[in-house]
């Protein structure tokens, strides 16, 4: 391969023998004899200098759009910006260093801020009581459906087979009914884009384990008929999900218990602010209600006399759903959001996320057809079948972006909507970041009318252009190879 | 209120293009009496307070940069070069997303191939994914893959395994319903029983799980676990230590489907167990069944090479119910920390890690055999874990070098009843000779007292 064919060569590219620095003290005791049969004889990594693994780093990392970089409104992702307290609070060596198996006496600052957190996730979800264990949101999905079938097979109840999840739901959510050993039944939405309650009515019954739903549901709309679809639901004798991918939008604005659902999860790199780090790690707190606290995941974090410790001793637990104790780097990170914040801090929060999504729907409606003409919460689903009738598809119109300095919002998703354009804001940008990036789409919009292919054959100028994603599907090269190989 | 930058006046420019009065009406469509609560929350603090706040609650911990630490058990305190946070705090890598958007980032999508590539070098493997969560959650999903594999329900796992991986598997197969049998560790050496795992896959099991090197520090016999697996049908998964494997055989070499782990001794802080990193490799010929984000190579319009997320058709946003796994996410910065870590410090590093690790472990074992009292429960080569008859429960032991200023071991007895007064130590290149002589001395003394 020609080197002007390669924004960067690979680490093993970059490789002689020898090139290593060490790092390591010297051996500092008798050395003993090394397991012969055992060793392995050879280990192909690379080798190559500290100048010049820094240089290969810095050099990819220019190649990346980040928050920290660009206006990044990738609808359902909640990419605000994430502060950089947080970041010095985790590595606090009494955070970053500590052994999850320390004796619980060392460890009483660490308890406490999860046990705070919990109080705290609890407050907010309306819903008392906390696992902080799972590691992501859809951990949480997969902790929260696992217990609904605990409570329904604590109670005799195993007959109940089916899951109804709504058809804008995140793909998260039937996956998750399927591993639990649910069959799903897709719910469709109304011309409102809310859960049909009529559709809700014909498919509960006593064969329902549940309902997973997501509120504000992935169209960015506040699910109108809320209570009354949670009523069926529990008459049912079934429990409600709710996923909380979307709770930046809810912060002080409602609780999810007090909205009829058992269970929710949250996800702390949204809400609360924790960087998504190229695709994780994130953490998938998640709350429960009274009935179901018994199943939580084992250890919780309780407070006795002695100070705070982990509750093992919950018979009817549905066991752990990860090693250890979840994510607690990143629950650092939240809490010292949150307590930032506070109360007034994250009531407005929501509120300016939702004036933004709010702002670039009214700044791009009359441009982007609008689907569901409503008031939206903390994103805006636009669809680009306008400029798609024009020549310039959805996919068109996010490379556009990319040339003009914005991140792409989320496309084709939701799957109801064609030619779906999911824009989220989130509160921590300006009035001016928005203006930029509100001309940005108009102009697009203009050049889908009238010089297409500026836009069809977009981006032009990032790194590469579009990519042959077909090619990479049909003969998979998942890893570098020596040429000799 | 922090981190919202329109002021007052921008919000009331902003409420007429919307055309609303206030921001409140926005809210018109939340049922009215669950309507903006009043949280019971406390106020908002300046950046100089929290941080203060902070610092104390973590002062209220002692660390095991503070005080020697003997604790391993599936989370190990190895050093990290200071270029792995250096480039960790990178705002292009801290904050950017799973990269749908692949023209503008080709430094995160570079990096997992990169990462993919040296997991499966140190497995020996044909194909690593992108990552899972954590090691246990990565056994987890192997599991499931494995009964997808063969279409088959049983799951047979060795007690050498870490418990809370069993813990974890046990959890995620409640819902299909996956029957999952236990074989024991042999008394003598520690190794998972040979007649125990024939008895176990008599019944058309789909998968063997053992650890390499096992929860006891033990190096289980790879290939003979492998033969047994698959002359019964099952796939053969291994739970490694990625740091073992500077120096042990790779289990790709010796028979093994899939092979997963904690990547966390790769670069990674030990943060009371999180966020940490699971690796996931295969053979070539499951890829298509491998749960998690898979980066492939491809050229872009112009022929040059560049990075994309592939075999998407696995996935739950394209197949949903029909996914593979319902994970989205994988633990991409972790995931880079690692592809940093071994990048910097080379196979010829890593290779020294594992020898010092070795080496020390050694030592330490030698000189707590050799005390009145305490004695190795296994007769097996280890890696730098050894499990110890102490003269004394181990609460009480802990609690006397706690005393000491030092943190003792694993007490084994908290999952094992055959090992209620064993402990299990770990010695990592972090542990100096001094420390170990300092635990040594220590132990003489508990076990005259």
């Amino acid at each position: 391969m020609n080197r002007d064919d390669v924004l960067e060569p690979l680490l093993f590219e970059n490789s002689k023998p020898g090139r290593a620095d060490d790092y390591l003290p010297k051996l500092d005791v008798p050395e003993a004899p090394l397991p012969g049969e055992h060793v392995r004889d050879d280990l192909p990594l690379p080798e190559v200098s500290e100048p010049d693994v820094v240089r290969h780093f810095t050099r990819l990392s220019q190649l990346n759009f980040g928050i920290d970089t660009n206006f990044y409104p990738l609808g359902s992702c909640t990419m605000k910006y994430n502060p950089k307290i947080n970041e010095a609070t985790a590595r606090l060596p009494g955070f970053a260093w500590l052994h999850p198996y320390q004796d619980e006496s060392t460890i009483q600052g660490a308890l406490r801020l999860m046990h705070e957190l919990q109080e705290i996730l609890a407050e907010i979800a309306g819903l008392p009581a906390v696992t902080l264990e799972p590691a992501a949101g859809a951990h949480g999905e997969l902790t929260g459906m696992l217990i609904i079938r605990a409570y329904h097979v604590h109670n005799g109840d195993t007959h109940r087979k089916y899951v109804l999840v709504p058809d804008s739901a995140h793909g998260t959510n039937p996956a998750t009914a399927t591993m639990c050993g649910y069959e799903v039944i897709e719910i469709p939405s109304d011309e409102r884009g809310n859960m049909d309650p009529e559709a809700i009515e014909a498919a509960v019954n006593d064969e329902v384990a549940g309902l997973m739903l997501t509120n504000p549901s992935t169209l960015g709309l506040f699910e109108e008929h809320i209570c009354e679809i949670t009523e069926m639901v529990h008459e049912a004798g079934g429990l409600v999900y709710c996923d909380g991918a979307n709770m930046n939008a809810l912060l002080g604005v409602a609780r999810q218990g007090e909205l009829g659902c058992d269970v929710l999860h949250y996800n702390l790199h949204k809400t609360f602010s924790t960087p998504h780090g190229g695709g994780g790690p994130g953490a998938g707190a998640t709350a429960v209600s009274e009935t179901l606290e018994p199943f939580l995941p084992i250890p919780v974090v309780a407070r006795n006399a002695d100070g705070y410790c982990f509750d093992f001793d919950r018979p009817h637990s549905i066991g752990r759903v990860r090693a250890f104790y979840g994510n607690f780097g990143n629950m650092v990170r939240g809490y010292t959001y949150i307590r930032r914040q506070g109360r007034g801090g994250l009531e407005a929060v929501s509120r300016n996320a939702v004036l933004n999504a709010n702002y670039l729907r009214a700044k791009l409606q009359d441009t982007y057809h609008l689907p569901y003409d409503r008031s939206c919460m903390h994103e805006v689903v636009l669809s680009g079948k306008r400029q798609a009738e024009q020549g310039a598809q959805t996919l068109d119109i996010a490379k556009r972006l990319l040339d003009l300095g914005f991140h792409a919002p989320t496309i084709y998703f939701p799957l109801i909507v064609e030619e779906a354009l999911m824009i989220e804001p989130t509160e921590t940008e300006s009035r001016e970041t928005l203006d930029a990036f509100a001309e940005a789409m108009l102009e697009i919009a203009r050049e889908a009318a009238e010089t297409p292919e500026i836009v069809t054959e977009a981006p032009h100028n990032t790194p590469v252009s579009r990519l042959d994603e077909v090619t990479a599907a049909r003969k998979p090269n998942l890893r570098w190879n020596s040429a000799a190989d | 209120m922090s981190y919202i930058p329109n002021t007052e006046q921008d919000q009331r420019a902003m409420l007429e293009t919307i055309g609303v009065e206030a921001i409140e009406d926005l809210f018109d469509v939340v049922p009215e009496q669950a309507r903006f609560p009043r949280l019971g929350l406390p106020a908002g603090m300046s950046e100089v307070e929290v941080g203060q706040l902070l610092q104390d609650m973590a002062a209220e911990n002692v660390h095991v940069r503070q005080q020697a630490s003997f604790l391993g058990a599936g989370v190990y305190h190895h050093y990290a070069p200071a270029v792995v946070d250096a480039i960790l705090q990178r705002g292009e890598f801290l904050t950017a997303y799973t990269p749908y958007q692949a023209e503008v980032s080709q430094g995160t999508l570079t990096t997992i191939y990169e990462f993919q590539t040296l997991i499966a070098t140190l497995a020996g493997m044909e194909v690593a994914n992108a990552s899972m969560y954590d090691g246990s959650t990565a056994l987890a999903e192997a599991v499931l893959m494995a009964a997808r594999i063969t279409r088959r329900d049983k799951v047979v796992l060795s007690q050498g395994v870490h418990p809370e991986y069993c813990d974890v598997v046990r959890t995620y197969v409640q819902g299909l319903e996956l029957p999952v049998e236990e074989v024991a560790y042999d008394a003598t050496t520690g190794l998972t029983t040979v007649t125990d795992v024939e008895a176990a896959l008599s019944d058309e099991p789909a998968c063997l799980v053992v650890g390499y090197p096992n929860f006891f520090g033990g190096i289980e016999d790879l290939a003979a676990m492998a033969e047994l697996a698959h002359e019964a049908g099952a796939l053969l998964i291994t739970v490694v230590n990625p740091i073992a494997l500077g120096l042990l055989k790779p289990p790709g070499s010796l028979g093994a489907d899939i092979v997963v782990g904690e990547g966390q001794p790769l670069g990674v802080p030990l943060q009371l167990g999180g966020p940490y990193l699971g690796m996931f490799a295969t053979r070539k010929k499951h890829m298509r069944q491998m749960p998690g984000r898979l980066i492939g190579q491809t050229t872009d319009q112009d022929g040059r090479r560049g990075y994309v997320m592939t075999l998407q058709a696995r996935e739950q946003h394209i197949r949903r119910e029909k996914a593979t796994s319902n994970i989205c996410t994988n633990e991409a910065l972790v995931a880079l920390a690692s592809t940093i870590y071994l990048a910097t410090m080379g196979g010829s590093g890593l290779r020294r890690a594992a020898e010092l690790c070795y080496h020390k472990a050694h030592y330490a074992a030698d000189r707590i055999e050799s005390l009145d009292g305490y004695e190795l429960v296994f007769s097996t080569p280890f890696f730098h874990e050894f499990a110890v008859r102490l003269p004394a429960p181990p609460r009480d032991v802990n609690a006397a070098l706690r005393e000491r200023g030092m943190m003792g071991g694993y007490d084994l007895g908290r999952r094992y009843n055959g090992l209620k007064d064993a402990m299990l130590f770990c010695v990592t290149e972090m542990n100096t000779r001094d420390q170990i002589d300092d635990l040594v001395d220590a132990l003489v003394q508990i076990s005259i007292r």
